[in-house]
């Protein structure tokens, strides 16, 4: 009786050291975030002078100025715009490729799904340089459709080793049923397997619209031209010439985390999936 | 019979027609023309082809003798040092808290992974703003705990900015690490640990044969997907110090962009990134060949 208590002691205070280090790490991940929020509704005046983390008076109007005066809607509309097109793409493409490497037969298949992979593994980071002048070359820089391009490219790869893994353990005999109605390989695709892997195409959607809306480096390269760029791009352009307005550019910061914020706090468990799955392939 | 089946296998070919279109266009062209233009003298201005001027390997020569490109390297590989350890070891400590039944894991599992998931835009500026030399949280932080000789402009300042930006990227990136850690501890069988227990191993005991062992594996993946991607950094970099004080936060990708748009050198660019990337593939393979090395031993 007593070696118990004296172990459930000893697991007590285990476990507190456990907690109290989890926790003060967890304060660590937070409070830049909250932060960023508390600054953005500090005035001009307060910010520098008010070291609180929530000001008494929150000056939501901050939102409205960065939203219409810092050009924020546009950004986020246009974010907004890009991720809808570039994931749409992306499910659509990907699961066609992989539907055909998972069960259709032609020669060279396995050449084909290989290339995918190995592009995931080989880096080569200058080959930004000549994918910039080839879309000069294309006249598809500085605007909508080369960037959705080249994001749905970026984004191939893994979905399609995503859904193809997935479509690999699937169960072959609703398709087997289809065909025997009739259906050709176009309806078994959309009407049979998609329906059917609904669950890895949630992670496939979610993975991408998360690197959609954070990317920065190609929206760099293509644009040129402020109304077409997406929220990460408008949000350093903003700091550059607004580089005092702190409450300002802390709220254009605070609209451009909050949808992923939510997204994620909705979506985390397909997310943990999607790292977990991608880490595994490269 | 022979051409209807000749056909259906066209019409298959049909449903990887989109991917592998857009893939040979803005990924295989690209990664092929990286290669020549290396060798090119290029200012990507002129349109046509006869405006480059093939100059073997002299890019390359003149690539070895550039100090501020070694410099980006070495600055590189010190935050991807500094990844390796201190993030690695952080997030392998949480994935073992995490892991025992601990009450509230799932929150502090959700709350960890938050870094990883926000624009490194955005964390970026939160803590140039923290570390602002005049205004920023954290000078304001130390003189009011009285050590005001410790204040200094933290991203300005030659001897910081680099390990500042090295320990933001280890902040946003110590959830990713975190969430493969415990992913990979979870596929241990319980039953191991209670066989170890029964035979009266310690807890570092248990952790030393049954988890390490088990674990290597992930170790690996972890350890090259830190170094390709530490390696790789950017944006926070642009974000935070834009490269300086100076040249003391370039890292390569902000010189091969320099290079490209900031003097309009394209076949310098290719040549950077070429060396690059072969730097890259060596290192991964190296850790490769070490792990097998390892799990012999």
């Amino acid at each position: 009786m007593k070696e118990g208590a004296k172990y459930k002691m000893e697991r007590f205070l285990k476990d507190s050291v456990i907690h109290i280090l989890l926790i003060m790490v967890s304060i660590t991940c937070l409070f830049p975030l909250l932060w960023m929020v508390g600054s953005s509704l500090k005035t001009q005046q307060t910010i520098f002078s008010d070291m609180s983390l929530f000001p008494r008076n929150p000056m939501w109007g901050n939102f409205y100025s960065a939203w219409t005066k810092g050009g924020f809607n546009m950004y986020f509309i246009n974010s907004l715009f890009y991720t809808i097109t570039v994931v749409s793409g992306i499910v659509i493409i990907s699961s066609l490729a992989a539907f055909a490497f998972s069960r259709l037969k032609f020669p060279g298949k396995n050449i084909f799904f290989y290339m995918f992979l190995a592009a995931m593994m080989i880096p080569l980071p200058g080959s930004f340089v000549p994918l910039y002048v080839l879309m000069t070359k294309l006249h598809l820089v500085n605007t909508r459709i080369g960037y959705i391009l080249c994001m749905i490219n970026v984004g191939l790869p893994l979905s399609i080793y995503l859904l193809k893994t997935f479509f690999d353990k699937m169960p072959v005999e609703l398709e087997d049923a289809a065909r025997m109605d009739g259906c050709s390989r176009l309806g078994i695709w959309w009407n049979v397997a998609l329906p059917l892997a609904r669950p890895a195409i949630a992670v496939v959607v979610i993975f991408n619209s998360l690197n959609v809306w954070n990317e920065y480096k190609l929206a760099t390269l293509i644009f040129s031209t402020k109304s077409l760029m997406p929220l990460q791009r408008g949000l350093m352009i903003f700091q550059g010439t607004h580089i005092t307005e702190y409450p300002l550019l802390m709220a254009g910061m605070t609209i451009t985390a909050l949808p992923i914020i939510v997204v994620y706090l909705l979506m985390q468990r397909h997310i943990v999936k999607g790292i977990t799955a991608s880490a595994i392939v490269g | 019979m022979n051409n209807m089946r000749a056909k259906a296998v066209l019409q298959n070919y049909l449903f990887i027609l989109p991917a592998v279109l857009i893939f040979s266009i803005f990924y295989i062209y690209p990664f092929y023309k990286v290669f020549t233009l290396s060798l090119c003298q290029w200012d990507g201005i002129a349109q046509f082809d006869f405006a480059k001027t093939f100059i073997g390997f002299r890019n390359f020569i003149e690539l070895f003798q550039d100090k501020i490109w070694w410099g980006a390297m070495m600055q590189a590989g010190y935050i991807t040092l500094i990844a390796l350890t201190f993030q690695n070891a952080l997030a392998l400590m949480l994935a073992l808290a995490c892991d025992r039944d601990i009450k509230g894991g799932n929150i502090y599992r959700v709350i960890f992974y938050l870094p990883p998931v926000l624009s490194e835009v955005v964390v970026g500026l939160v803590w140039k703003w923290i570390y602002d030399g005049n205004y920023g949280l954290l000078n304001y932080w130390l003189t009011s705990a009285g050590l005001s000789s410790l204040v200094t402009d933290w991203l300005s300042n030659p001897k910081t900015a680099l390990t500042c930006v090295a320990i933001i990227h280890c902040w946003k990136g110590f959830g990713w690490g975190f969430i493969i850690f415990l992913a990979g501890l979870q596929t241990i069988p319980r039953q191991l640990y209670e066989a170890a227990k029964v035979d009266g191993a310690s807890g570092w005991q248990m952790f030393k044969n049954v988890t390490m062992p088990l674990m290597v594996p992930v170790f690996i993946l972890v350890s090259i997907l830190t170094v390709l991607g530490t390696m790789q950094v950017f944006v926070l970099i642009l974000s935070m110090t834009n490269g300086g004080p100076g040249y003391h936060t370039e890292v390569p990708v902000t010189r091969i962009l320099e290079s490209m748009v900031g003097s309009s050198r394209f076949g310098y660019a290719c040549s950077q990134g070429v060396m690059f990337g072969a730097a890259l593939l060596a290192i991964s393979f190296v850790q490769i060949k070490l792990s097998k090395y390892m799990k012999q031993a």
